[in-house]
This record gives C-alpha cells, structure tokens and sequence, in this order.
C-alpha cells in the first residue's frame, strides 16, 4: 500500500531530520531564554536575521562555518539588545520579543535588497554537502536515512546532549534554572541575575539564528523573502510541549517534523483530492494541538516573565 | 575570630531616608541583636551590609578591610552568610543543587557533586542540621528549610551570620532547636547579627541589644542590663498600647464550616481536611498556625476564590453553592488579604479607583449600572481617605506608590465600610508598624462590637491574645477543637503549633 | 543603575518623551539611508512629501490609516488586559471574508443598511476568528501568544484556498479573487478623486467610542484592572473570563472591521494580498500609542505616513522601500524605553 511504502523510504526519513534540525536550533535557543525567566518573541526575527547573514557571509566569499559563526554573532546581538530591554531595563517580554522580531526581518529584507538590489531570481551559493559517515553511510536503508547528512544537521542532534549537559550538570547551567526559578536566591549567593539573564538570551538568540542559517546554507542554497515562514512561532510552541526540557524538545521536534515531511508526500499522493492548502495547515494546526495537549501537566519556570530589579524587596 | 563595622551608613529611596548615619559592631563570638519595627530600617541596612543594595555614604568593614560597596560576592568571601527572612531556595531544584549554587566557577565545564555532598554532610553533622541533600526543596517543611539556609550559608565559609527574623515561620519548638544551634555557632567563635521585633526572643539569644528607630539608632545596651519594657519603649519611642478586646457575649453564628477539605496536589497530602468552624456575631475567632499548615487554602475559600473538594458552607445557616469573590461580596463578607500588594490592590490604578473596587455596578457610584459616576466616587474617596486617614499625594495617587500601613488602611475603608456581617482577616498586620497596628486592631474591635463575626488568621499569638475571643490552631490542614483565649495562655497554643494537639484533642 | 518609580508622572513628559523617542529614531534610521549613499535631508524630504505633501498623499496616508487604526485598536484593547492577541492579521481576512460571502450579491439592501451590515458581519466574523484561542485560554490555559499566531498562518491558507476554490471569481480571468463587492455595499469615498472613503471615518469614531468604554464604563475598568493585577481584579469580585471573552470579542471585532473597510471600500473585492501586514503593522501602532485609544489615531496616521511616504521616497531616491518596516521598528522599540523613563528615573550607582 502507498501509505506504508512512505514510512519505509529513506528518503521520509532523511526528510525528517533535515525539517526538525532548524526547530531543534529554535527551539533549544528558546528554551535556554526561557529556563533562565525570558520569554523571547524575537525568535522569527533572530531567525531571519540568522538566515540572512549566513547566507551573505557565504555569498560574500566567507567559509560555510563562518557563515554560521556569523550568523550566531549577530543573532546574539539581537539577543542582547532584547536583554538590555527585558532583563535590564524590566519593560514587557511580549512587547520587546515583537519589537525584536519586527525590527530583525525588516532589517534582513532591508540589507538583503541593500547588497543585491534587483537579483530577480534569488543568487546561489554551494551550501553544505551531505558527508557520508564511513561505514555506517553504506547500510541499507539507515544509511541513507540517517547517515548521509550535512554537518550542521548532526550539530542540531549533537546540541541536544550539549544542552542537556550544560544545563542540568554545570554551575552555570543550575544558575540558568535558578535565574528562571528565583532570581531571588541566585542574587542571594551573589550571583549577579542580571549577567546570567543577558548571557542565557543571547546564548538562545545565537541558536535560534543558527536554525535560520540552517535553512539558507544547509537545507537550501538561496535567501528568500518570509523563508521562516512561522517557524520560529512553532518553536515556542514546542518548547511548551516540551515542558522545558531539552530531551523532550528533541521528541518534539522530530514528531513534528515527521508529520510535516508525511504531509508533503500525503499530499502527493492524494493527488488534488484534498486541496493543498489543507496540507499546509497541518503543521500550524499540529502545533496548536500539541499545547492543548500538554496544557494539563504543564509545569512552567516560575519567574518566566518576571522581571527582577536589583535592590527589589528581599 | 570576625570583626564586623559598620561605619556612618545612609541610604535614602527617593524622599525616605530608611537608613540615617547608622553605626553597628560586631565582634567574635558575640551575638548583637538588631531591634526595631517595621519599616525601622533593619532590613535595609543588612541588605547594604550584604551587597545588595549600596549605601549613599558610609562604608562597612570587615576585619579592618573595608569592603567594596554593592557586591554581593565580595562580601560572601570575607565571611558574610544571610539568612532571610523569605528563604531563597528555589523548589524544584535538590538541597544540594541550591547549597552549591555559586560556589563553583560559573564557567567551570564539570561541577564536583561528589565532594560537595561529602562537605555538607559535615557540616550537618558537626552542626547537627540533619537534611538529606538530594531531597528537593518543594518536600521539605519550613523547618528544614531554614536548615537548608543555613548550612548553605556555612558552607561558604561564613563566619558573621545574619538572621533576618528567622523565628516568623518556626514553631516554638523549632525557634529553641534553632535558639541551640546558634549557640554552638557562636562557641566556635562566629558572630550573629539577629534582626527581630521579638523582644523575648532577643532577650534569650543576645549578647547586646542595637535599637533602630525611623532609620537612626535611638540606642544601645547590653542585653544583661535590658527588660521588655525598656526595649519596647526604645524601639516604639513613645508607650504605644494595643488595643485589648472587652468582653462581649456572641451572637447568632454568621459562617460555618461542616467538614470542608481541599485536596492537595496529585500525591500530595490534602491541604485542608475536614475543617470545621463556626463564627458568631460580636465575635473574633483566631486560627494560629505556623504558616503553610492550610491557612492559605482557608483565606481562599472563605473570599470565594476557591471552591471545596467536600464538606459545606453555611452563611447564616443557608449552604452557600456558588464560590465566586462577587457572590460573596453580595453575601456580606469583607475580605483583608494577606497580601496587599499582589491580592489587595492594583498598584497601577489610583487610590480612588481601588476604594471603589468592590462596589462595581452599585449606585450611587455608577449610573445606569454601568457608567462610572465620577463625581459621585471621588466623593466617597474622599469621605474614605479622610475618615480612616490614608496619607497619600492626592486620590489620583498610583495605589503601588503607598506605604504599607496606608494600603491596609485603604484596604480597611473598602472592606469595613461595606457593612460587612463577616471579615476575614488574613494577616492583618504583617509588616506594620506599632501605631498602623494599634489602628488596625481597633477598627476590628469596633467592627466586633457593632455584631461583625471575624475570622483572624495569624502567626503573631500576641496579636491573637490581645484581640481574638476563641483560638483554633492549624497543623497539617487539621483544625483543633476552639478554645477560649481567656481560658489558655501562649505556651499552650505554641506547643499545639508544632503539633502537639493530644491534650486537647 | 537602578530603576526608581517616579511619584509625580508631568503631563509635558509624557507627551515629549515619545516625541524625542522618535527623533531618535529617525536620527538611527538616517544611518542607513546615508549607506544608501543618498542625503538623509532629500530623503526624509520626499518621505515627508509623499505622506502628506499634497491633497492626494494626504488622501492615500488616511486611507492606509483607516485599517490600522483598526487593527491599533485591536491591540490596545487587548494588550490592556495583558490578553496577547498576535492574530489581527487572520482576524481581518475573517471580517474580509464576512465581506465578501455576504456583500458580494447574497444579500442587498439599500446603502444605508448595507455597509453597517457589513460592518457587523466583519465584526462578528472577526470575533470568531478569536473564539478558539479564548476558549482554549480561559479553559486549558494554553497560550493565545501562539495559538493566535499560528492561526494567522492557518487563515491565510484556508483564505488561499477559498479564492483558488469556492468562492472565486469566474471573471477574474484566472486571478485567484473573489466577486466584487455590490455598490450598495461599497464605502463612499469621502473626497472627490481620491480613495480616501467612509471608512476612516467609522474608525475615527471606533477610536472614540472604546477610549469613552476604557474611561467611562465598567467594562473599562474590569478590563484594566484584570490587565494590571488580574489575581487582585478576580479578588475583587471581577470574574476573569468573562472579561477576557470581552476582550477578545472586541479585539477580534475590531480587526475584523480592518477587513471590511479593505475589501468594501479600498480594494471593492477580496484577494490574497489585500493586507501587507496590517495586522502585524496594529501591534506597532497599539505600542506607539501605549495603548491609549485616541493616541492610536494618532500614530496610525504616522506610521501610515511612513508607509505612503517611504513609497514614494523609494520612488525618487534609490532606497529599498524595506526601510519603512525598519523605521517602524525602531520607533516602536525607542518610544517602548522612553515610556518608561516616564514612569522611572534613573539612578546610576
């Protein structure tokens, strides 16, 4: 039958990981925001920001790593003036994350038309090729499935480990809970809440551009106008449906991913029965669906939200 | 051995001067009492002491090395420890996750977990401070959570402990285990600094007594030579009486609870369980209870924030079915919550506008029911800010801007104005200082003498033997039978606090 | 530094701090029309000629006002009771909708009934563009930031599909539109030669009635005290949900309502681009306005002015019209800092 022959092509498989590497860039980016009590709606931005300058660095001559280094350096940037906005200053995480996200893409399609002002058709560069992993790439099925990727892709999976580490077994890691938890008591081990903040948003802002990056020179090969395309808002619903942890972002992420890379091949193979449109939608509505169903045994950083002023009540 | 000076300190937020010149000393093995009342600056000036906050002048010094102004850090090296009066622990972080917060470098790749559970239980067991260190925090009792405190302070090597009211939240018992513990500190040669407003407490514990007063110290004694008396006219300046109840016989009962539980969360003990009460006209009943023992989960009931898993209601002996604040404004009960700024007012909305807010929809206030009657509220405003003498920069002040007495006077206006035939009363004087507290007891003396049943949730036994009628102690959700104030004394409720209800029971 | 409430808020200040946050602004922004390799001076010239140089670009700035007062409107609304509705883009599309399913020959009735028909359709069907999101908060407490969000995405597609489908056109000559909206549901213009029409009109006094709601009734006040403390508004007897629902049915309403004066009175029929963002655009000039309802006439005309004016710059100078979003941006993230040295003064330590 067609519907089972998809789940056992290599190539839905590959799809699937090449779909979640970006959201698992995004949405570890956001959960380290968040861990640490900072909501960070300059994800779409940051991640078009991201995309734009990856790709620009490699356009402009610049390495492939490079691109991505610079990428992460900018979208850190961004990262840092929503903590100026945020942590230093206590104004709304809401109305910054949005000012952030307003004020990356614009900025993005502004200096992409600055450079290239009438390419019509999108330039091209040579984006990261898949490198075969010796001897497992030559398995049937699971070395093409899984073995055969590009090396940002295996960053994306090698991250989560990362995070988990950092997180959870580091002193900087249990700040980072702490920050996100009670500020209050990080303060009062004389840790300075403001510095862990301000370092955890531009930490997660520097992933989240990567995720953007991802997409211009590893997944595609060209910068396009709305590329992100309500990614970087899936992430923050998958951070929810992670409850805030790293390994279940993963999951997430690759559920996620794997519905979208089925929705595509579905729609092939319902050949215009169902309009596309419908198929689109699965993966907005799908995310929707995962918060209704985690709404009940959700547990969220306590001081997610809170902004925390020096010299406040003690 | 650890000398600590503080030299000449001053700190002002905007026109309030919390801390005026202030000098304090401590030397080794001494412990020095910081006496006075809310809002006298005690708090403030640790929190300068400890790095928080930096002062406008003066300076602090630490074995003759004076110490860098504004950092935290600097001041756990030379020996500082805190112990605040709001524990900061984080909940869902483990004992020994939160002790060793920061005493590792924050870029160190690896954290020696291992050796650090060694050195706690040291110094639990040298200290005799028993907690198991991979327990999280959210499971331990308050009890232990100060343990937790403390020894994360010790384990930073400090040796010039700071108390800020450490016994609030202790049970009797705990306060003398705790009382026992700082004596064992103090013999190997640390230095207490001990903030209270207790005097028996600091009468027991201290060496020398420092009194704040408004921010300035008023005085200085050694504590073999203080009484309570003397201590209390220094800390308050002038004799201050509390109001004391006069006896009057109850009336008809006004609320009662049959049997009401709330359950706890998933696998947690129920947090009221099968509570049962009854509050009469012209009468005040206290519940005393170490915090968390299910005094929250009462308040919250008893304002229609939260609906029982079982038992009943009665409001004048009809079962009350629906549990929303509005229908219990329109049943007649008035509200003091215990918090004021997070529950009892919108800090962004004027003085005005949160006199009037439980009388939405009321005329004259509003027209047609829904148009708000300007001239009709800023009158009543008036009427309230004069009569119960809320000092404030005018009624369109922003309520957050108030000092804390007048917000619980603001808050008084609206609940007792509101011809209540019950108040809750949550706290009612938690943070006040003794002339706002004097204020507040009379008003709810006078609301008692005019046929007001009043339910007094409290810490303080003083406060709830200067006014209360009948006592109920909490423990554990578990309510005790009532008792006659007149016919108990505080040693008997205190020890039932920490559990010990046989005897009566 | 620190942060120290102010105790007396100057009337001067409120209204010069945003004003300076602006100079600012465009002070930034000057930076990169001077990469541009342009003079700052003849740029902002032909911006400022475009947006409100003549009868006609004055006409065009109102006209491109008119929905985003609605969708400001939209935003402040909501944003006052702290409930994030990101969604106005996809709740205008749903009003737009309302507008075309109905205005476009099922019903007809006389002018004078039909276009406040269609306004209330528009408003309705943007309300219920908002009913899932509220349901799912008030009872599951799941976020509206993102459920909002998404749905925008998810609208748009459903919007796709309908004018490839159902409902489109057969004279488009393959244009995936819908029909035409009648005459009788059509917005008059409001000046000869021009498309200023009706509509901004309608939002004006749309502005005014929710900023007399805000002040006057209780409505008003349960919405800003559920947006300023809701654990306190819920103590005092204001019940939460029913004030969120109200929220959100206004918010929605409003939005909504952007959706009829676009396809009943500046384009006369639905298409897939008949808004470049103006619910997104909304949220700017919610914050510009810091919410206030009359303040949101204001600066939607200004930002409608950037829009019309950067247009034309763009025209004139070789700049890429992009940088009338970035503009925005920045005025909306330095007025956001000026606003609260308003509220907080500085002391450096």
């Amino acid at each position: 039958m067609d519907w089972l022959e998809l789940f056992i092509s290599a190539g839905f498989w590959a799809a699937m990981l090449r779909i979640a590497a970006p959201l698992i860039f995004g949405t570890i980016g956001e959960l380290v925001c968040e861990r640490a009590g900072v909501l960070n709606l300059g994800i779409e931005g940051i991640m078009t920001m991201g995309a734009m300058t990856g790709w620009m660095w490699v356009f402009q001559g610049g390495s492939l790593w490079g691109g991505v280094m610079f990428a992460a350096f900018v979208g850190a940037m961004f990262g840092l003036l929503h903590a100026i906005f945020v942590v230093h200053l206590g104004l709304s995480q809401h109305v910054s994350g949005i000012g952030i996200t307003l004020l990356a893409s614009s900025l993005s399609y502004f200096v992409f038309r600055m450079i290239l002002p009438d390419s019509t058709t999108p330039p091209k560069i040579t984006p990261f090729q898949p490198i075969n992993i010796p001897g497992l790439s030559d398995l049937p099925f699971f070395g093409e499935a899984f073995f055969s990727h590009t090396p940002l892709t295996y960053l994306a999976l090698a991250i989560i480990p990362v995070a988990i580490y950092c997180i959870y077994r580091t002193p900087v890691g249990r700040a980072v809970r702490m920050a996100g938890e009670n500020p209050v008591a990080l303060e009062a081990q004389g840790i300075d809440v403001l510095h862990i903040r301000t370092g955890a948003v531009m930490v997660g802002s520097a992933l989240m551009a990567i995720g953007g990056a991802y997409l211009t020179i590893s997944a595609f090969d060209a910068f396009f106008f709305g590329m992100i395309n309500g990614r970087g808002w899936i992430c923050i619903a998958l951070v929810i449906f992670a409850s805030w942890k790293p390994g279940r972002a993963l999951f997430g992420a690759l559920l996620f991913a794997g519905l979208d890379a089925f929705q595509v091949r579905a729609q092939q193979l319902a050949g215009g029965a169902i309009p596309y449109q419908f198929f689109l939608m699965l993966p907005y509505l799908l995310s929707i669906g995962a918060m209704i169903v985690i709404s009940k045994s959700m547990r969220y950083p306590k001081a997610l939200l809170v902004p925390f002023r020096r010299g406040d009540r003690i | 051995m650890a000398d600590l000076r503080i030299n000449g300190v001053t700190k002002r937020f905007g026109t309030l001067t919390a801390n005026d010149n202030v000098s304090l000393s401590v030397a080794g093995g001494e412990v020095v009492a910081l006496l006075g009342e809310n809002g006298a600056g005690k708090t403030t000036l640790m929190n300068i002491l400890f790095g928080h906050y930096v002062a406008d002048e003066g300076s602090v010094e630490i074995d003759g090395k004076t110490l860098p102004p504004g950092s935290t850090d600097a001041a756990i090296k030379a020996g500082v420890g805190m112990v605040h009066q709001h524990f900061t622990l984080a909940e869902n972080l483990s004992v020994l996750d939160n002790i060793m917060l920061g005493t590792e470098s924050l870029f160190s790749l690896t954290s020696k977990v291992g050796a650090a559970r060694k050195k706690l239980q040291h110094l639990a067991k040298e200290y005799n401070l028993e907690v198991h260190p991979d327990a999280l925090v959210g499971s331990l009792s308050v009890g232990e959570r100060q343990r937790v405190e403390i020894l994360k302070v010790l384990y930073r090597g400090a040796r010039i402990l700071i108390l800020d009211e450490p016994t609030a939240v202790l049970t009797p018992a705990e306060t003398e285990q705790l009382f026992v513990n700082l004596k064992n500190m103090v013999a190997s040669g640390m230095s207490i600094i001990f903030i209270s407003h207790k005097l028996h407490e600091i009468l027991a514990i201290s060496d020398r007594v420092t009194v704040l007063r408004h921010g300035a110290v008023v005085g200085e004694v050694a504590t073999k030579d203080a009484d309570r008396a003397l201590l209390a006219e220094m800390m308050v300046g002038r004799k201050v009486s509390r109001p004391k109840a006069e006896i009057i016989s109850a009336g008809e009962p006004i609320v009662e609870l049959e049997k009401i539980s709330i359950k706890g969360d998933k696998g947690m003990p129920m947090l009221l369980n099968e509570v049962s009460l009854t509050i009469r006209q012209n009468e005040i009943v206290a519940i005393a209870g170490v915090a968390g023992n299910g005094q929250r989960e009462l308040a919250a009931l008893l304002s229609g924030m939260q609906k029982p898993d079982g038992g009943s209601l009665l409001v004048e002996g009809k079962p009350v079915t629906k549990n929303n604040p509005n229908r219990f404004l329109q049943m007649g009960f008035g509200r003091i919550p215990e918090d004021r700024h997070h529950t009892g007012t919108v800090g962004e909305m004027n003085v005005w506008e949160n006199l009037i807010s439980e009388k939405l929809r009321q005329s004259p206030l509003w027209r047609y029911g829904r148009i708000i009657d300007f001239d009709a509220c800023r009158k009543k405003a008036a009427e309230l800010i004069e009569q119960f003498d809320i000092r404030c920069n005018g009624m369109e002040t922003e309520t957050r801007l108030l000092s804390g007495g007048n917000m619980q006077k603001l808050i008084l206006a609206r609940t007792l104005t509101a011809d209540p035939k019950f108040i809750l009363a949550n706290q009612p004087v938690r943070g006040l200082d003794e002339g706002a507290i004097a204020f507040v007891h009379e008003q709810l003396l006078n609301a008692r003498a005019s046929g007001v049943g009043i339910l007094l949730i409290s810490e303080d036994l003083d406060e709830i033997f200067s006014i209360a009628d009948q006592v109920a102690v909490i423990y554990h959700g578990r309510l005790s039978p009532l008792l006659n104030v007149r016919e108990t004394d505080i040693g008997t409720i205190g020890a039932m606090m920490g559990g010990h209800m046989k005897e009566v029971a | 530094m620190q942060l120290e409430p102010r105790e007396n808020i100057s009337i001067s200040r409120v209204i010069l701090a945003p004003l300076t946050a602006i100079l600012a602004a465009f002070v930034i922004c000057s930076a990169l029309i001077l990469w541009t390799g342009e003079s700052v001076f003849e740029a902002y010239g032909h911006l400022f000629k475009g947006a409100f140089g003549s009868r006609f670009a004055i006409s065009e700035t109102l006209n491109r006002a008119t929905p985003l007062i609605f969708t400001g409107l939209a935003a402040a609304v909501a944003f006052r009771a702290k409930f994030w509705n990101i969604g106005a883009e996809g709740q205008l599309y749903f009003g737009a909708l309302a507008a075309t399913v109905l205005g476009a020959g099922v019903i007809t009735m006389p002018s004078i009934l039909m276009i406040p028909f269609l306004f209330l359709a528009g408003a309705i069907a943007g309300g219920l563009a908002l009913l899932g999101p509220v349901f799912l908060k008030t009872t599951l407490k799941v976020d509206e930031v993102v459920t909002t969000l998404l749905l925008n995405f998810v609208i748009l597609l459903f919007v796709n599909y309908l004018l490839e489908g159902p409902l489109k056109d057969p004279m488009s000559m393959g244009w995936p539109q819908a029909a035409a909206i009648i005459d009788e549901g059509v917005l008059p213009a409001l000046l000869p030669r021009t498309r200023l029409h009706i509509g901004f009109v309608v939002a004006l006094s749309a502005a005014v009635m929710i900023w007399a709601l805000m002040r006057y009734t209780i409505w008003g006040y349960e919405i800003r005290a559920v947006g300023a403390n809701a654990n306190a508004a819920r103590f005092a007897g204001i019940s939460i949900n029913r004030t969120v629902m109200l929220v959100a049915m206004l918010s929605g309403g409003l939005a909504g309502m952007a959706g009829i004066t676009e396809t009943a009175g500046t384009k006369g029929y639905l298409t897939l681009d008949l808004s470049p963002g103006f619910g997104y655009s909304g949220i700017a000039v919610a914050m510009l306005a810091n919410l206030h309802p009359l303040g949101v006439i204001v600066s939607a005309i200004f930002l409608a002015g950037i829009y019309v004016g950067s247009d034309s710059m763009s025209r004139a100078v070789n700049i890429p019209t992009y940088i009338s979003d970035v503009m925005v941006a920045l005025c909306v993230l330095s007025v956001l800092v000026s606003l609260l040295f308003v509220k907080y003064r500085v002391r450096w330590k």
